[in-house]
């Protein structure tokens, strides 16, 4: 049966990680994400699970603990917001290079620098093209709700070790700190150590019994051989593309014109489709779930529909590329955003969406 | 004695561990970690643990350890082993896990990993090459390098002033309450390798009974870094690293000792 709780997003997201079976969570405390750390130290799942957790001296001994774990098999998690996750950034492309499972969460606040401790999406490019060095590309999860911080961990277990791929959570200070009631899931029993020799025996480095020896290197000094290593991580990609897109569309069928919004922004650009439709205008939201994939085709089927698209973000402008690139100019897209810890309100959306989309929109169809 | 009568299996007293691969080593001739690597492969197979042991490789001359090493093994980031090792031993406490670093990622990249897992204990075995230099990058400054030594990084010869005085890792890390067994050995005379595979073995014996922390550190050449023949560079090293570097046990079953 499960369990209704009042929580906040980053309290559900910990308990959600001792439910979905997690072996491991490595961390360094950050605002604003310190609760998940804290959460899971208090409730010692090593009692209730088995479940190791462990604070690291840094961010980057924090990844690279989840890459020792993570190339045994093992299920593991690490959590941080924006200047730590910059920190992580080369253990996340060890971590696509090397092809190991492992979940990230960034629960992200403003920059740059040191920024703010206030909630942000200014970490979209770092997400979805690269962060870290080399061709890789990151699985990533965004939620919108704390509900969803808590259903997207064991989602992105299943990615993680479907494709033996890091993936990340993109959630923001926002998502973290509101309390929400959540449904959470029963509890799933940790994998036995012999179960994970016997179901990753053929990668996992776990002491070389009854087989070859494994490796886990992301290092190949044969341009040939680590091309092709290159362009099998892609063809992951792409399959990642053609099997676990996630999107949502709401109030898309009749409408005239579109916010592409995701997390937190998804959430208020929601309340301002309602007051939109309340005054007449025919406007639907389409939210990305998972930004990479992004729903390119979904887009530019919608563009043959609207009049024009409005990109909302907490950010001066990221994921508007992502809409120009899958709307091929189709229709005018505009981007709006508040950013450096402030916060749109719906009625600024939609002032920016009749601004900026509506007039621009009329002009062109009429 | 002929020659064909040396060469007789009954007369043979050293011969390539049956755990390294057959691989080339891609080492320089004359540098110690092919024998450093034997040694430990050595030790793993009389101890009967191959099937529970976990190596994790550095970055540096020896990020291709796993290549000849035949067990299970993880190349880590630079300097990170130490986090690398803490996690698996962590999520599996009952298998041998060990880093194999030299001087650069272990006490130069790595310095706070070392630091932190060995405060912490980790039940983990750390082999620390030291050879005062960054052997592949092509013979850098490392924290190691000794006073007025010449690098291409420190071309006119290593200045306190401006670059500091030889870290010296094994002495500050037997401080911490967190390590068991902390010992400097080397490998360049038959004798010296005798000991050395000892500590070694003393090390993965502390694993099996979770004694927590053992770190080994070898003192090694590097001729080609140090631009010297290998003979030449390891009676330099008798001469120059051991005054700095003294050999033998700095702190055994969690007490200090008296070294140099």
């Amino acid at each position: 049966m499960s369990d209704l709780k009042l929580m906040k997003g980053n309290e559900a997201l910990a308990e959600a990680a001792i439910r979905a079976g997690a072996d491991a969570y490595f961390g360094y405390p950050i605002t604003p994400q310190s609760e998940v750390i804290e959460y899971l130290m208090a409730e010692c799942p090593e009692k209730r699970t088995g479940m190791v957790v462990l604070q690291a001296e840094s961010e980057i001994a924090a990844i690279n603990m989840v890459y020792g774990a993570a190339s045994t098999g093992k299920r593991v998690m690490t959590s941080s917001s924006s200047p730590g996750i910059s920190l992580k950034l080369e253990g996340i492309s060890y971590l696509a290079g090397a092809e190991l499972p492992a979940v990230i969460v960034n629960v992200v606040r403003g920059g740059p620098g040191l920024g703010t401790i206030q909630p942000s999406q200014a970490d979209y490019f770092q997400s979805v093209k690269g962060g870290g060095h080399g061709d890789y590309k990151l699985y990533v999860l965004a939620p919108a709700s704390v509900q969803e911080m808590a259903d997207f961990v064991a989602d992105a277990f299943e990615i993680a070790f479907k494709y033996r791929a890091p993936v990340l959570i993109l959630s923001d200070g926002m998502i973290g700190q509101m309390m929400e009631k959540v449904e959470l899931n029963d509890q799933v029993e940790r994998m036995s150590d012999e179960d994970i020799i016997q179901k990753y025996g053929s990668w996992a480095t776990t002491g070389k019994k009854g087989r070859e020896r494994n490796i886990i290197t992301s290092l190949d000094l044969q341009p040939e051989k680590m091309e092709a290593r290159v362009q099998a991580l892609q063809k992951k990609y792409e399959r990642m593309e053609n099997e676990d897109l996630r999107y949502e569309k709401i109030q898309c069928d009749d409408a005239e014109f579109l916010i592409v919004a995701y997390g937190s922004s998804a959430r208020i650009a929601q309340k301002a489709v309602q007051l939109g439709r309340e005054k007449g205008i025919k406007v639907g939201l389409l939210r990305p779930i998972t930004l990479f994939p992004y729903p390119k085709q979904q887009l530019f089927k919608l563009a043959d529909q609207v009049k024009g698209i409005l990109s909302v973000e907490l950010n001066t402008g990221q994921m508007v590329e992502d809409v120009k690139l899958s709307v091929h100019h189709k229709v005018p897209v505009a981007h709006f955003g508040r950013t450096g810890g402030s916060i749109h309100t719906p009625e600024e959306i939609l002032e920016a969406l009749e601004e900026n989309i509506i007039k621009d929109g009329s002009i062109r169809h009429h | 004695m002929e020659v064909l009568d040396i060469i007789r299996p009954e007369n043979q007293v050293f011969c390539k561990s049956g755990l390294m691969t057959d691989a080339t080593l891609s080492y320089c001739p004359g540098c110690g970690h092919g024998t450093v690597h034997n040694l430990m492969m050595e030790v793993i197979d009389e101890l009967g643990i191959v099937e529970d042991t976990i190596g994790v490789a550095p970055v540096g001359c020896s990020v291709l350890a796993y290549d000849f090493m035949d067990i299970d093994m993880t190349q880590a980031a630079h300097g990170r082993a130490p986090a690398v090792a803490t996690a698996i031993s962590r999520t599996w406490p009952n298998k041998y896990v060990f880093t194999y670093q030299g001087d650069g990622d272990l006490a130069a990249i790595g310095t706070a990993e070392t630091i932190h897992a060995c405060n912490r204990g980790e039940n983990i075995v750390i082999i620390f090459v030291n050879n005062g230099i960054y052997g592949m990058t092509g013979g850098q400054m490392a924290p190691t390098t000794l006073v007025g030594m010449h690098t291409s990084t420190s071309p006119y010869g290593r200045e306190v002033e401006t670059m500091g005085s030889p870290l010296k890792m094994s002495e500050l890390i037997a401080n911490l309450p967190g390590t068991y067994y902390v010992t400097r050995q080397s490998v360049h005379t038959h004798k010296h390798a005798r000991k050395a595979k000892k500590a070694i073995k003393t090390a993965f014996q502390n694993t099996r009974l979770g004694n927590g922390l053992s770190l080994v550190e070898i003192v090694s050449n590097c001729n080609s870094g140090w631009k010297m023949t290998p003979n030449e560079s390891n009676i330099w090293m008798e001469e120059n690293m051991f005054a700095n570097y003294p050999l033998g046990d700095i702190k055994v079953k969690g007490k200090l000792r008296q070294i140099g």
